[in-house]
């Protein structure tokens, strides 16, 4: 099975760098195009997606950007393989229910993957770690622009692109960046921070998209609306914005230390000793926790090259990565026990927290957070 | 009182619509009932049942029957259920019940971002030959008729060109 290939190697997004990474994890733009006068995939017949499926995938894997990409049937992945592709952020948790004349294509960095057949034709998404939604941008409409000249997309002169649902409709344009951003949570600033996002047309989601919890602190921010505004407005204003949250995040750090220090040394303390001595384990918890020692390790209670052990087990301990070693299908209690085990053998490593920055005064301590 | 449907079974199901102010009723038996969808109101259109009965003369038909999609078969009660559209020409049949939802939900009702560059020559082309046309008109009044040949020329060799691109 080719999806071994996948799992096996790291996404350039979770082990690259990029730009502001310490809080902006991910930014990522997806576009929606359909095929014009033929039926959207939820309202065609398996014949019909088949032969849309068929229309569209040799084009996509024809791309020199596709040089030597993975092409996956969705009716050929089980359960537990298109979970961990939902997990990479590499299909959408509706394009995981779909099965027959779907189907999703990759380029070997999992920087760019393309959906057939999810709610519309085409879902083409650009991934890329920190802050860069320009580049990840000028990625996708590459290969919009490469599209369009095979393919006949749906596009009317007045309202844009034609999708499935009108809430795409105009650019078909969804740009988003994840953020992590525990100072903000303990401080208890976030709900005010997301009813102010919420009020300039922007969204706030949880890890999985819409609908799902905000866990381990990180929170998805996108635009909202895709008709009445140029593609390069849209990243602008979404980049001021999360620039924006990204210094009211550093300003909560900051204000922790200086205040809080003994909160926050608790915080630290207690993740690094449940997560190094816990025997069972949920998701949550350690997505919860995980992130705790992201933001010790941000304000140097320890190393920084601690920093990729603990993005791995962001994603490797996420249901589905955790089972994809196993042979058979876990059970809740059987998960909890094999995550724990895999955090305490990788955290085996870890120096206890380095709290002497933090007891020679807050200044100091502040001030490798500022160079960033 | 006899079914409307099948006139034949006792009507159990008395229904009532209202269609734009207008009252429309129809009594059913249970079988039929069940076979025109009336369990399922959202998928379930009095006007379209009736408009098939015949023979229902008293009652005025208001509005006119469900729109359907021509390229996909979709209706409005589809849209309804589902919240998503047949495919791209149904932003044609329903602009009418679309367009103020779109006012709703977006920044603006009109594309401002990319154009794809099929559709930028279209563009291209059409706003030249609209200039080359003013042109002509102008030059005729001017009686200028070496111009006005020279622009019908170059008009017609434009109208070729997007004949032929479309």
């Amino acid at each position: 099975m080719k999806l071994t290939n996948i799992t096996s190697s790291t996404s350039e997004w979770t082990a690259g760098d990029g730009p502001l990474q310490s809080i902006v994890i991910t930014s990522r733009v997806r576009f929606a195009r359909n095929l014009a006068r033929q039926p959207f995939p939820g309202w065609a017949k398996k014949a019909e997606r088949t032969d849309i499926l068929n229309q569209i995938q040799p084009a996509v894997v024809a791309l020199p950007e596709m040089t030597d990409s993975t092409s996956l049937q969705l009716q050929d992945l089980t359960a537990l393989e298109k979970q961990v592709l939902v997990e990479r952020h590499l299909i959408s948790r509706e394009h995981a229910a779909k099965g027959v004349g779907s189907a999703v294509i990759m380029n070997p960095k999992q920087t760019l993957s393309i959906m057939i057949n999810e709610e519309d034709h085409l879902r083409m998404q650009a991934i890329r770690p920190g802050l860069q939604l320009k580049n990840v941008f000028k990625m996708i409409d590459k290969v919009d622009s490469a599209l369009e000249a095979i393919l006949d997309f749906a596009y009317s002169r007045e309202i844009g692109y034609l999708t499935a649902c009108p809430t795409n409709v105009g650019t078909g344009m969804r740009a988003s960046s994840m953020l992590h951003l525990p100072g903000l949570v303990l401080s208890e600033q976030i709900n005010k921070v997301i009813q102010a996002v919420n009020k300039i047309g922007l969204a706030v989601r949880g890890l999985y998209g819409e609908g799902t919890e905000a866990m381990g602190n990180l929170f998805q921010i996108s635009n909202q609306t895709t008709l009445g505004e140029k593609e390069d407005e849209i990243i602008g204003r979404l980049t001021r914005v999360i620039e924006t949250i990204v210094q009211h995040e550093e300003n909560a750090r900051a204000v922790l230390v200086e205040k809080k220090a003994s909160t926050l040394l608790d915080q630290v303390g207690r993740s690094y000793g449940i997560l190094t001595f816990a025997h069972s384990m949920s998701s949550k918890e350690a997505l919860n926790l995980l992130s705790i020692m992201r933001l010790g390790i941000d304000l140097g209670f320890f190393d920084q090259t601690c920093r990729v052990s603990v993005d791995e087990l962001f994603m490797e301990t996420q249901p589905a990565h955790l089972q994809k070693g196993s042979q058979k299908k876990l059970a809740t209690d059987e998960r909890d026990i094999l995550r724990a085990e895999i955090i305490r053998a990788k955290l085996k490593a870890f120096p206890k927290p380095d709290i002497s920055k933090m007891e020679a005064g807050p200044t100091t301590s502040t001030e490798p957070k500022n160079d960033e | 009182m006899l079914c409307d449907v099948c006139k034949h079974n006792q009507a159990t199901v008395f229904l009532t619509q209202i269609v734009d102010g207008k009252m429309q009723k129809a009594n059913l038996c249970e079988s039929c009932s069940k076979e025109k969808g009336v369990t399922d109101p959202t998928g379930f259109a009095l006007a379209d049942l009736l408009k098939n009965m015949g023979g229902a003369e008293q009652i005025e038909f208001a509005t006119p029957v469900e729109q359907r999609c021509p390229t996909c078969g979709f209706t409005q009660a589809d849209f309804k259920k589902t919240g998503r559209l047949g495919c791209s020409d149904c932003y044609a049949t329903f602009h009418d019940g679309l367009d103020p939802l779109l006012k709703t939900m977006h920044k603006g009702t009109r594309h401002v971002g990319k154009v794809p560059a099929r559709q930028y020559r279209e563009l291209e082309l059409s706003s030249r030959l609209k200039d080359l046309r003013d042109g002509l008109q102008r030059s005729v009044a001017e009686e200028d008729y070496e111009l006005a040949a020279k622009l019908r020329d170059e008009i017609r060799t434009l109208e070729t060109q997007v004949s032929a691109s479309t």
